[in-house]
């Protein structure tokens, strides 16, 4: 069974969970950026969570099916089509051979995760099915779709078709989107009055948003604490010596434009960061459109814990809702 | 030295071993990162040795965040009485300076340098105090290189080089980054040296090229077949200065699966190495060369 790919979207990539143990040599995890809308797509068809689909960003893909297959949507709203005729999302409906998958206008939301049963196909590449396209790296030959793809897809069952995932287990950012934080790093750069409008401030998503990362405006400007430069460090003072970059680590070049990196991360630079997008928010910031309003929400080391044990408790009712 | 912790997120440790670069913090971060390594604290998925700091990746669901920042402290206890030596391996990697494609390069962008009327190995040299391009090549070739961190992207080594701090080069990165740097670019930002594993953006000073693959993920590379990702942060490169003439063959060499770059297995002692820095790397070489 393959998909051939008609249309690409805008950039639309084979995702799975990531390729963890690879950081130190400056490969990032990757995957679905919407781990947890991933997880959903992939249980509704049927397939393991971690099974490698499609991730698609503002624009969907069209896509043409060689054998019956079951597809499901999820993360943002971005309603599927099949031969025209409009599908739910959140739900496995049924692709029949020669038919033709394409989506409507995005409405809420950034990225889609499509799966289909069976899984795409690839190799794995250091553990993952993940696209890392600046290594040229896993997914469908290192990169992006493009039209005249044939994607492989695996033996999946037909077994689910209608299942659904339930209203109240559909995660999505309110508006504004609140990304919890964990001040740390190099928090102590900042003034105090910085440290304060910081969180203070609403924020907007810029349009330098990627998977590698994502660049806010419109807060105020951070000043930093006098001090002579370390060697090494550069002589800006947002400088460091150049070190290891978190996941969800938020760089402020300049003391400007806060950049979250995400799951396409570089692994390390000499931007000072001020703290951290806890776990449990990191799929949020996958479905965040630019020009969105944002704020960042000062927690705890113990909030992030319980949020991130929340989140957990979200995915055994979704495990549980999709048997 | 002083050691900082601090949690990046519920699922980093981050450790800065000293606020500024040296090679004595080096040494420390990568101790230590190695002592985090042997000792298998339950919970830890991944160690990432920077140039002066490192990085844990833990699973908060097997470790508490408390506990993990006790069992590391305890081992910066045990860094500091360990022998500041390491095993480790020394490379050469031979260097085409001054070659007509990061020269082509440097000159698409040259409006976003600090002078645009030279090239980036004239400004290094003269801000560098060297009397001539010639003269900084020797000095760029002339001491190892610590590998100090590998990362930014794939495979990428960020070096610092082993001298005393008075003659460490430095340089400012580009005032606005390219979007364009060929791959295997030898480069120099700051105190750092890195070589370009992929083509992309960089701004980082251009001094050469190497013919030497450092990242092949089709793992087809005769010496990446093993593994896709050359370096190895604690690696030491000794880069070796080329012509086109040599260059042209270690592509070709390349291409045929001929091309094995001379590594041998060292023991560095920074005690040693503080005594006599240059005598030190003088030793290093001699091993490279099977003396």
């Amino acid at each position: 069974m393959a998909i051939n790919v008609l249309h690409h979207g805008l950039a639309t990539t084979g995702q799975d969970l990531g390729r963890p143990g690879y950081f130190h040599l400056g490969i990032p995890i990757g995957g679905a950026m919407d781990r947890y809308a991933m997880r959903a797509a992939n249980l509704l068809v049927g397939n393991d969570e971690g099974a490698a689909g499609l991730e698609a960003v503002f624009m969907g893909p069209k896509l043409e099916f060689t054998e019956d297959a079951l597809v499901a949507i999820t993360g943002a709203d971005m309603p599927p089509k099949v031969d025209g005729v409009v599908q739910p999302g959140w739900t496995a409906f049924l692709v029949k051979a020669g038919q033709v998958l394409t989506f409507d206008f995005l409405k809420t939301g950034a990225r889609i995760c499509i799966a289909v049963s069976g899984g795409i196909d690839v190799p794995e590449a250091l553990g993952s099915r993940s696209t890392y396209p600046i290594g040229a790296l896993g997914g469908f030959k290192g990169r992006p779709l493009a039209p005249g793809d044939e994607l492989p897809v695996g033996k999946g069952s037909l077994a689910t078709e209608g299942r659904t995932v339930p209203e109240n287990l559909r995660r999505k950012p309110g508006t504004p989107a609140e990304l919890r934080v964990l001040p740390g790093l190099y928090w102590h750069r900042v003034t105090e009055q910085s440290q304060a409008s910081f969180f203070d401030d609403e924020w907007k998503v810029a349009p330098e948003a990627d998977r590698m990362g994502y660049r806010f405006k419109g807060g105020r400007k951070l000043d930093f604490v006098d001090r002579a430069q370390p060697f090494g460090a550069g002589s800006d003072p947002s400088n460091i010596v150049d070190s290891c970059y978190p996941y969800g680590s938020i760089q402020v070049p300049g003391g400007t434009e806060p950049i979250i990196l995400h799951r396409d991360a570089v692994s390390g630079g000499g931007y000072f960061m001020v703290g951290t997008v806890i776990s449990a928010d990191m799929d949020l910031i996958g479905q965040l459109q630019p020009h969105m309003p944002a704020r960042f929400i000062k927690v705890t080391m113990d909030e992030a814990l319980q949020a991130r044990a929340d989140r957990q408790a979200l995915l055994t009712s979704l495990r549980a809702a999709l048997i | 030295m002083s050691i900082r912790y601090t949690f990046g997120g519920d699922e980093h440790l981050f450790v800065e071993c000293s606020e500024e670069m040296s090679l004595e913090a080096f040494f420390t971060s990568l101790s230590m990162a190695r002592g985090v390594r042997d000792s298998g604290i339950k919970g830890v998925t991944e160690i990432c040795p920077a140039n002066a700091s490192f990085q844990i990746k833990f699973n908060p669901d097997l470790i508490h965040p408390d506990d993990i920042l006790r069992e590391v402290k305890s081992i910066e206890g045990a860094a500091g009485k360990a022998e500041p030596v390491i095993k480790t391996r020394i490379v050469e990697i031979p260097v085409f300076y001054n070659d007509p494609w990061t020269h082509e390069t440097l000159m698409r962008f040259r409006e976003r340098h600090q002078d645009p009327t030279g090239t980036d190995l004239d400004y290094a040299a003269r801000i560098n105090d060297f009397g001539s391009v010639d003269d900084f090549i020797a000095a760029h070739s002339g001491s190892p290189w610590f590998v100090s961190m590998v990362g930014f992207v794939a495979g990428l080594p960020f070096m610092y080089q082993m001298v005393e701090r008075q003659r460490q080069i430095q340089v400012p990165k580009y005032l606005r980054p390219r979007t364009d740097t060929p791959r295997l670019t030898v480069g120099h930002g700051g105190c750092f040296g890195c070589i370009y594993s992929v083509r992309g953006a960089g701004g980082y000073q251009m001094f050469g090229i190497t013919p030497m693959p450092i990242f092949d993920p089709t793992q087809t590379t005769s010496y990446l077949r093993d593994f896709m990702v050359f370096f190895r942060p604690g690696d030491i490169v000794k880069f070796k200065p080329i012509d086109r003439d040599a260059y042209d063959q270690a592509v070709e060499d390349v291409d045929k699966g001929r091309f094995s770059p001379p590594i041998r297995e060292v023991s560095f002692d920074l005690r040693e190495f503080q005594k006599d820095i240059d005598g030190t790397n003088a030793k290093l070489e001699g091993a490279l060369h099977g003396h």
